[in-house]
């Protein structure tokens, strides 16, 4: 495309339902400021 | 079909549009940016009209065919995701445990939640027991999960060592008996570090989280030691020498910000010269009556510092890739799923804090609070209902959140930031709302400027 550029496509979309909601996942800001809550910038462990 | 929700905004020298619920992140140029403010209201012809004289007709006709085609592929204006009835943990399997294995300290910070590290109570320590049976009601509880997470609290964990040095242990044993992964994290505020200690952390821990709030006058301000002289000359050489010994593995620095440091990127600056690289600054969660207390009279000033820095974290993260600043790291392809997204931090089910007398509280926040006592190790989770209240917190329950662009980035925000503004868990704590917003869309403008 000439004038949009994607940076992410559809991550809140995945195919494989068996892969979502497997709860490996870091759970709650736990090990890193105690005190908020993100988490945008928390990892996949299925990645 | 109603129109999906879009997010647009212009920050460090980018026009980014968000796809909220397909979480798809587009880069335009400015003439896409004015278009949409059009789309889907106006016509082709009639947005060709309004543009007249402003952009070329034939460019506003290709943008307009590249934005159909983005609409079409569910890219844009993607519709509400369908998650059914969401029910989350239905068998209430819990991962995580803040363990508080001091509730006692040895500095007396101003700010501190815990009221000095005794949350209100008595000075206690956990006793090995206590902890034994902390991790094993983890590792019976965890169901198929592999990945459990301990994180030493206190108070301050490294008054009561010996105790964390036999946990790691008795974890070890756990992991091959039940066939677990025990993720062992600490949370210190350095006093008591020696090189047994800093030998140790580095070798059993995941993570370690290191408090200290940057400049020297500013940590010195809140961070007293118990005789009312500052803590910074103390602290920072043993930190110093943990993270060089530290080699790859991940730590934080991790200091609050309040009222009185607004220009909290100085701090963060600070620490980068000093030469730790992972930072989280975060603000200060008190009481509004605080003489620290952030409150709205703050807001614009700390969402600038928040712009600014973003500006200036560009530039050094040109030159050093090994620079983090914890609000501002995002992984837009490889992030949590949308169920992580929507339920959040997992606090009261999938995560309980354990006192020195372990009883069971929904996250550390909430310790010392009665009314959220849910149990006890020997009892397990009696008040049911408390824990059914954090479990269906999440963003399709909270009203202000079904509407909010940033929903599946913070995923609801903090419990309990929302029960101390608020004293109910559905409704946010909105001053934490627009700082998050904010770091949400800093984060994402870094990006897209080290996308180039």
């Amino acid at each position: 495309m000439k004038y949009i550029k994607t940076l992410s496509g559809k991550n809140l979309r995945r195919e494989d339902l068996a892969k979502i909601g497997c709860g490996e996942c870091q759970t709650s800001c736990q090990s890193a400021c105690k005190t908020s809550c993100t988490v945008g910038n928390q990892k996949c462990e299925q990645n | 079909m109603a129109r999906g929700q879009i997010h647009k905004f212009y920050l460090n020298n980018k026009y980014i549009v968000l796809d909220v619920n397909s979480g798809a992140v587009h880069m335009v140029d400015r003439m896409v940016y004015d278009v949409l403010d059009h789309y889907g209201d106006k016509s082709l012809e009639e947005i060709v009209s309004i543009f007249d004289g402003v952009y070329d007709k034939e460019a506003l006709e290709e943008a307009y065919g590249e934005i159909n085609y983005l609409v079409e592929e569910e890219m844009l204006y993607s519709p509400e995701n369908d998650l059914g009835d969401l029910v989350y943990n239905q068998d209430n399997i819990v991962k995580a445990m803040c363990l508080h294995v001091a509730h006692d300290c040895n500095l007396k910070c101003a700010y501190c939640f815990a009221s000095q590290g005794n949350f209100k109570g008595e000075r206690t320590y956990m006793s090995l027991e206590t902890g034994k049976k902390a991790l094993e009601f983890l590792a019976k509880n965890s169901g198929n999960r592999r990945n459990l997470e301990v994180d030493f609290f206190g108070g301050e964990p490294l008054m009561n060592f010996q105790v964390v040095k036999d946990l790691v242990a008795y974890g070890r044993e756990l992991d091959k008996k039940y066939n677990k992964n025990f993720r062992f994290t600490i949370t210190t505020n350095g006093v008591l570090l020696d090189e047994d200690k800093i030998d140790f952390i580095n070798e059993n821990m995941d993570n370690v989280v290191l408090s200290l709030d940057g400049r020297r006058e500013v940590n010195d301000r809140m961070r007293k030691t118990i005789r009312d002289g500052g803590s910074y000359d103390v602290i920072l050489p043993k930190f110093k020498e943990l993270v060089e010994k530290r080699g790859t593995k991940d730590y934080y620095i991790r200091g609050t910000f309040t009222n009185y440091n607004t220009d909290f990127s100085k701090d963060i600056r600070d620490f980068y010269d000093q030469g730790f690289k992972k930072v989280s600054v975060e603000p200060v969660v008190t009481p509004e009556e605080m003489d620290y207390a952030l409150r709205s009279e703050h807001l614009d000033d700390v969402l600038r510092e928040y712009e600014e820095f973003s500006k200036e974290y560009i530039k050094i993260r040109k030159k050093d890739k090994d620079f983090l600043f914890f609000h501002f790291m995002i992984d837009l392809n490889q992030g949590p799923c949308i169920v992580k997204r929507s339920v959040g931090c997992g606090a009261g089910s999938e995560y309980l804090a354990v006192t020195p007398e372990g009883d069971l509280y929904p996250c550390h926040q909430f310790v010392g609070e009665d009314d959220f006592r849910l149990g006890s190790l020997d009892t397990g989770i009696e008040n049911k209902d408390l824990r059914e209240v954090f479990k269906k917190a999440n963003i399709y329950n909270k009203e202000e959140c079904r509407s909010c662009w940033a929903r599946y980035y913070c995923s609801g925000g903090c419990h309990a930031n929302a029960y101390y503004a608020h004293k109910d868990l559905t409704k946010p704590y909105k001053l934490g709302c627009e700082m998050e917003k904010k770091r949400i869309e800093c984060s994402i403008s870094i990006l897209a400027n080290e996308d180039e």
